[in-house]
């Protein structure tokens, strides 16, 4: 008896994904590599499309317009409070496909995966990315994995491409923001990426900071709603709220004046950037959303923001403005007056 | 210079640290520097190290003088105007 | 955050700034220094000069250990790592200082230098601990706040009987530098730097004491009043500073009472005399070289002198010709009179060590205040 299941299943034993490691076989075509699609990748993903178990998912044609977003992940550690790097990385692209206003519509993941990464790990991480898309509506509808040699890979990469639809109409685009336009941030910045700090065990601080990563689709399905003229969406992740509002500044040629005391920060968020010489205003988040909203609707489109789980902490953070120069500026809670300029290179502890 | 912060001792540890803490966030930092420092303490913290304790009567006296100055300044501005 | 947020309130900075607006002279000018890197980058992060009278103007002094640091210094560093196949653990802060030949501690790690950024002294001794079979050097830099945990750092690396631990040393003295300033020709000979008082650095303070400071204030008749962090605390002392000018006295005062005696941390300055001693002179980058304002290792405690242990000897290198820090560390020149900055000279490719730190006079002007450099803009003076 035992033997026919052996043979009909064509593999002699199960994955190990207490012990076992991947190895080169794993990205050769062969037999090992079917085996750790089916007992670990379909197991988990398990679709149609995927179903279909062909090197392309068929996928039939929305109406309207096509919208496609991809994104590498490479964030280490690969588990962090409030999240991995599994569904960081189904998180990372509907964000990028919903902010154009499109609902987003299917995914597909690359994996590189190291020679000697966990089994057990990769199980986890699959498993984390399944759950994600399975609440957010969205499924891995295709995918692909190599297997690089030890040294070369930091356990896994993953890059996630997504496809979504938007109808016919006024986009969200980085430059239509005016004159007047209010500043809205859906919640609490710097999260995601002191989360990740606390896990660098060379700063040995711990902090119980959460990265906030979540798909924000239903969010801005509900800001739509609302009827508000929003000129532009944008998930500010690295570089945080600083980068992201200066690239529209830029695109939209104008100015931006901000307030340093509507920003909603976490207190041990904050705590944690005053330790280390950091400025949350530049720490990475992945699971908020920046909307410019024409002066009139910004209220509506804020009441909307708040009564959504995503938006509890939502506010009005700034307002745009006339300025040759594109300055991103701010009026701090001491009463002064800085810019909130470009990152210079990477955001480093500072010891003075 | 000195990235430094006022920080609350929350436990002492062995080999002379303590375990502060500021807002929520922990930190195991070295008493290498200071002598007397107990739970409840806060301590200056600058590169893992406490560098001194901080006087709570000083630092409210401080406040204190802060809005006691800055009231009679305002009042006088006031009164000038009116 | 308990002692901090307090000392951030707007409200009362309203009240500390009217204070200020009603004392401050109408027919003159005040100008004050403040030493500390960690002010420098208070006064532009809060603004707060917008909160300060048009008389009362603040200059940017030295206080900032990397601005200071001689490329010859971050050189060596650079060699142990890439030469010597040292592991070089450093502070966050250096690792963008621009050295010779385009490199700087960041794109030598690119070139495959093992050079580790550490928060503390002390994580450079555990590397030390966990990698016997590396040479890990631990690049230490810093004013008199950074030198005792350094001072700490090798004793517990002589109690662990370490033989693979050693220490670059480049730690300074902030009084120094201070004389320094107060003994150049633009301050005392020609008047061209008008300089009413000094803001005295907060923790600095807390390990050497207000004591150091008195001397200056006697022999040079300026006052100086110690300050703490936070932008309520250098109003403070912004005040205080006026009220002295006004009547004429010149004299320590410690607005810092919360954390600053007149004798300083005992414990900590005791470490660093056993650990180090003076030399006779040291290269400070723009300030050149300078008498008895820097440390180095006692020889009782030569094995973990890295100047020692590796053949590396320090070689002057000259500053780009159109770099003003000199004159803009001296408090001669405003970072706007440099011809290089903000065109040639960015955050991204600093030229000069004011540009490098971000409390670098240089680098706070360009990243939190170069709006007010531009006249014509109408949102900007709005």
């Amino acid at each position: 008896m035992s033997e026919e299941k052996a043979i009909r299943k064509g593999y002699v034993r199960p994955l190990d994904l207490k012990h076992g490691r991947v190895d080169l076989t794993h990205g050769s075509g062969g037999r090992a590599m079917v085996q750790l699609i089916e007992e670990l990748f379909a197991k988990h993903l398990g679709n149609e499309y995927l179903a279909q178990g062909n090197d392309g998912a068929l996928l039939p044609m929305p109406k309207g317009r096509l919208v496609m977003a991809t994104d590498s992940h490479v964030v280490s550690p690969l588990f962090f409070p409030g999240g991995d790097i599994g569904c960081l990385s189904v998180h990372g692209t509907i964000n990028d496909i919903a902010v154009m206003g499109a609902t987003p519509l299917y995914l597909a993941a690359g994996f590189i995966l190291e020679e000697g990464f966990p089994l057990g790990d990769l199980a986890r991480i699959v498993e984390s990315m399944a759950k994600a898309a399975k609440e957010a509506g969205v499924p891995i509808v295709t995918g692909d994995t190599k297997v690089v040699e030890q040294g070369k890979g930091d356990g896994v990469f993953i890059t996630t491409t997504g496809v979504g639809v938007v109808a016919e109409g006024e986009d969200y685009s980085g430059d239509r923001a005016r004159v007047g336009d209010r500043i809205i941030v859906s919640g609490s910045i710097g999260d995601h990426g002191m989360a990740i700090m606390a896990q660098r065990e060379s700063l040995g601080f711990s902090a119980p900071i959460l990265s906030d990563t979540a798909s924000l689709h239903g969010l801005i399905a509900a800001m739509r709603k609302s009827g508000a003229a929003i000129r532009v969406l944008r998930d500010p992740t690295r570089g945080g709220v600083a980068t992201t509002l200066n690239e529209i500044a830029r695109q939209s040629k104008v100015g931006m004046m901000l307030q340093e005391a509507a920003l909603p920060v976490n207190p041990e968020v904050a705590a944690a950037c005053e330790f280390l010489g950091l400025d949350p205003l530049y720490v990475a988040n992945e699971g908020k959303l920046l909307a410019i909203v024409a002066a009139e609707d910004a209220d509506r489109l804020l009441a909307a923001m708040r009564d959504h789980p995503q938006g509890l902490r939502a506010a009005i953070i700034g307002t745009v403005h006339e300025d040759a120069h594109h300055f991103v500026q701010m009026t701090t809670g001491f009463g002064g007056r800085r810019i909130v300029d470009w990152l210079t290179g990477e955001q480093l502890p500072r010891i003075c | 210079m000195c990235l430094a912060l006022p920080c609350r001792v929350v436990e002492l540890l062995a080999d002379d640290q303590a375990m502060i803490d500021v807002s929520g966030m922990r930190k195991a930092v070295s008493l290498a520097l200071v002598e007397g420092v107990g739970v409840g303490d806060y301590v200056i913290v600058h590169v893992g190290y406490a560098l001194t304790r901080l006087d709570p009567e000083e630092a409210d006296k401080t406040l204190a003088l802060f809005a006691e100055l800055g009231e009679a300044a305002l009042a006088e501005a006031a009164a000038a105007v009116g | 955050m308990k002692y901090i947020d307090e000392f951030r309130d707007g409200e009362l900075a309203k009240g500390l700034a009217a204070a200020i607006r009603q004392i401050a002279r109408p027919a003159r000018q005040y100008h004050f220094m403040e030493f500390c890197g960690g002010h420098t980058h208070a006064i532009s992060r809060y603004g707060v000069t917008d909160l300060l009278p048009a008389n009362v103007r603040m200059i940017h002094g030295p206080g900032c250990p990397v601005c200071v640091l001689p490329i010859g210094r971050v050189d060596m560093a650079i060699r142990l790592a890439l030469e010597a196949g040292v592991t070089l653990c450093t502070y966050g802060d250096t690792l963008r200082v621009p050295a010779s030949d385009g490199l700087s501690l960041m794109k030598a790690k690119a070139r495959g230098g093992d050079i580790r950024m550490v928060y503390s002294s002390a994580d450079a001794v555990s590397i030390a601990q966990q990698n016997p079979d590396k040479q890990v050097v631990f690049f230490a830099i810093g004013f008199e706040t950074t030198t005792p945990p350094t001072a700490v750092a090798i004793k517990q690396a002589q109690a662990l009987n370490l033989k693979n631990f050693s220490v670059l040393c480049c730690h300074v003295l902030t009084p120094a530098a201070i004389s320094n300033i107060l003994e150049s020709p633009e301050v005392r000979q020609w008047g061209t730097v008008p300089l009413d008082g000094f803001i005295g650095p907060a923790h600095v303070s807390t390990i050497i004491g207000s004591r150091p400071y008195e001397f200056f204030a006697e022999e040079y008749r300026k006052p100086v009043v110690i300050a703490g962090f936070e932008p309520l605390d250098v109003m403070q002392a912004i005040l205080m500073l006026v009220k002295q000018v006004n009547e004429g006295r010149a004299v320590v005062e410690n607005e810092f009472s919360r954390a600053v005696t007149r004798d300083g941390n005992l414990k900590a300055q005791n470490l660093v005399s056993e650990l180090f001693e003076l030399r006779r002179s040291f290269e400070w980058r723009g300030l050149n070289e300078v008498p008895y304002s820097a440390l180095r290792i006692r020889k009782e405690f030569a094995e973990f002198d890295a100047e020692k242990r590796f053949a590396i000897a320090y070689k002057t290198v000259p500053d780009n010709k159109a770099c003003e820090c000199g004159a803009i560390l001296r408090g001669v020149k405003r970072p706007q009179d440099c011809k290089i900055f903000g065109t040639v000279c960015t955050p991204e490719n600093p030229v000069g060590s004011c540009m490098v730190s971000s409390e670098g006079a240089c680098a706070a002007h360009y990243t939190y205040g170069r709006y007010k450099d531009i006249k014509d803009n109408a949102a900007v003076n709005a």
